[in-house]
């Protein structure tokens, strides 16, 4: 793996939110055709490294780059636009173009669906119709819509039952094959992390503290991923009860 | 007592920081804006969408508070004034009332509370469902997209709803005095012809591209940096209403004195 290109750097970053000291010091590289899995508590910051990356967040020290910028993104919420038919957000790109050919735009969405499992009859609906498993879904075909070199993940599993959670991590595993893509997901699900992972990246009190593949993972010594991967309330991690 | 003191000071000092804060960000998001309107893509469909919105559905309300504002200043100036002017005062005062004040503050407030909240509360939620940096990474510019089109759209419609409101305006006024003080209706119709001055007109109308661009911005603003989920969404659409109308009022008078020294 390791004479591969890089194509996701992560130098020295730093992020604070007023006196909030996000990210103190992230570094991580990711590799050509690999896909990495950043998990952590919630609130140690792992969607703001994404934002860093996709240039959302603008970091206060280091850097974050990517080789590519034709990349897609699957939200934690699917964050699909509401004014718009399922088709039309998957083929956003294309109707954004300067004569978009609307026919051919919605013949690819209804192919890119297929792909994540949904019907054709599905493309005329609104996402307010769909159910937490669908809309997912629908963001995994509008993320991988402009075929990506890279694509990131938030939390694709949150909020889903056990078996859709599956269902979306085969999905996910399958549309990166497919694309040949680099994929970098962040989640607080060990299941998911495992299935999707090549190597797994722990984030905690602002740096990527541990890397490593998911084999690594379980003979760790590593007191802090021990307790993550545990799930245990019990070790060095001390929760934030207090409110933010 | 002294601790009293500082304590205030301290607030004092805290709300004039953020004042200025707050002034700066604006100034820097209006600058942002007005940079976009110029640079494609244009987005004409969601202009026209937009402008149907704020244009069309907002006749009946300004219709409405317009008619009812004409009446109410032709019964007042009726009893203000001695019986044997009231007839050409009437027509007239109506006309001055409605076109360069009572139209433009009447339409632009109503605007502010029906088109400034959905627009700060449909952007909100953009914004906390991260559709709005859905839009960034799907090559997208988000205020190219969202904010230039509801900008526009709220500077041309406003004058046009403002022309309207005038013309019902009046014709309340109209109404009153033709069945409440028995003027006759032709003469009524002529006062009004004579006085009418283009500057009344177009004054009035400046007001409302003005007001307009107010709403949309502050709208557009208060939902773009809206945080924090439903609640978020509901403080910023409350935040636009209220930070739209006192400008709208501030402006108001700036605009009034510079049309009096023109
Ligand atoms: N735009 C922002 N402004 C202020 N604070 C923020 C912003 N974005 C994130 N934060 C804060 O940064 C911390 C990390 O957030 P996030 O990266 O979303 O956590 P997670 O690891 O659960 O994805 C949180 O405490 C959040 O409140
Ligand atoms: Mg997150």
């Amino acid at each position: 793996m390791k004479e591969k290109q890089v194509k996701i750097s992560l130098s020295h970053v730093a992020k604070a939110f007023g006196k909030k000291q996000v990210l103190k010091d992230v570094n991580l590289d990711v590799y050509d055709g690999e896909s990495v899995v950043i998990i952590g508590g919630s609130g140690t910051g792992k969607s703001v490294t994404l934002k860093c990356l996709l240039g959302l967040v603008t970091p206060d020290k280091g850097t974050a780059k990517m080789t590519t910028d034709n990349i897609g993104m699957l939200f934690q919420g699917a964050a699909l636009f509401d004014s718009l038919t399922v088709w039309e957000n998957v083929a956003f790109v294309m109707l954004q173009k300067k004569h978009p050919n609307r026919a051919a735009a919605k013949k690819l969405a209804i192919q890119k669906l297929a792909q994540v499992g949904l019907k054709p009859e599905v493309a005329d609906a609104y996402p307010a119709d769909l159910s937490g498993g669908m809309k997912k879904r629908v963001g995994l075909a509008r993320a991988i819509a402009t075929n990506p070199e890279i694509i990131f993940f938030d939390e694709p599993t949150t909020g889903l039952d056990p078996i859709m959670s599956d269902v979306i991590n085969d999905l996910i595993v399958d549309c990166v094959k497919k694309l040949g893509a680099t994929a970098l997901t962040i989640t607080h699900d060990m299941n998911s992390a495992r299935k999707i992972a090549d190597r797994i990246a722990m984030l905690y009190n602002g740096e990527i503290i541990w890397v490593g593949t998911v084999d690594e993972l379980d003979k760790t010594k590593n007191p802090y991923v021990r307790q993550f991967v545990a799930g245990s309330a019990k070790g060095p991690i001390q929760m934030e009860v207090k409110a933010e | 007592m002294q601790n009293q003191f500082f304590s205030f000071i301290n607030a004092l000092g805290r709300f004039v920081i953020s004042f200025f804060r707050a002034s700066g960000d604006l100034i820097l998001f209006t600058a942002q804006i007005l940079l976009c309107i110029f640079k494609a893509p244009f987005y004409i469909g969601e202009t026209i969408r937009m402008s149907i919105e704020i244009g069309f559905y907002s006749l009946p309300v300004v219709a409405l508070t317009t008619v009812f504002s004409g009446m109410v200043i032709a019964i007042q100036t009726y009893e203000a004034v001695s019986k044997f002017s009231a007839e050409g005062a009437v027509s007239m005062v109506v006309l001055v009332a409605v076109t360069r004040e009572l139209a433009p503050v009447m339409a632009a407030l109503m605007v502010a509370g029906r088109i400034g909240a959905a627009i700060a509360a449909e952007i909100g939620t953009m914004r906390v469902t991260e559709q709005i940096d859905a839009l960034s990474t799907l090559h997208t510019n988000p205020v190219q997209y969202l904010i230039v089109p509801r900008v526009v759209a709220g500077t041309l419609m406003m004058p046009l709803l403002v022309l309207i409101g005038d013309i019902i305006g009046v014709c309340g006024g109209y109404l009153v005095g033709v069945t409440k003080m028995d003027f006759n209706a032709t003469t009524y119709l002529v006062n009004t012809w004579n006085t009418l001055k283009a500057m009344d007109i177009i004054s009035g109308m400046t007001k409302a591209a003005v007001f307009g661009f107010i709403i949309t911005v502050l709208g557009c603003y208060q939902g773009f940096k809206s945080r924090g989920g439903a609640q978020g969404v509901g403080q910023a659409t409350t935040n636009a209403v209220v930070s739209s109308s006192i400008l709208i009022l501030i402006f108001n008078y700036l605009l009034t004195e510079l049309f009096f020294k023109m």
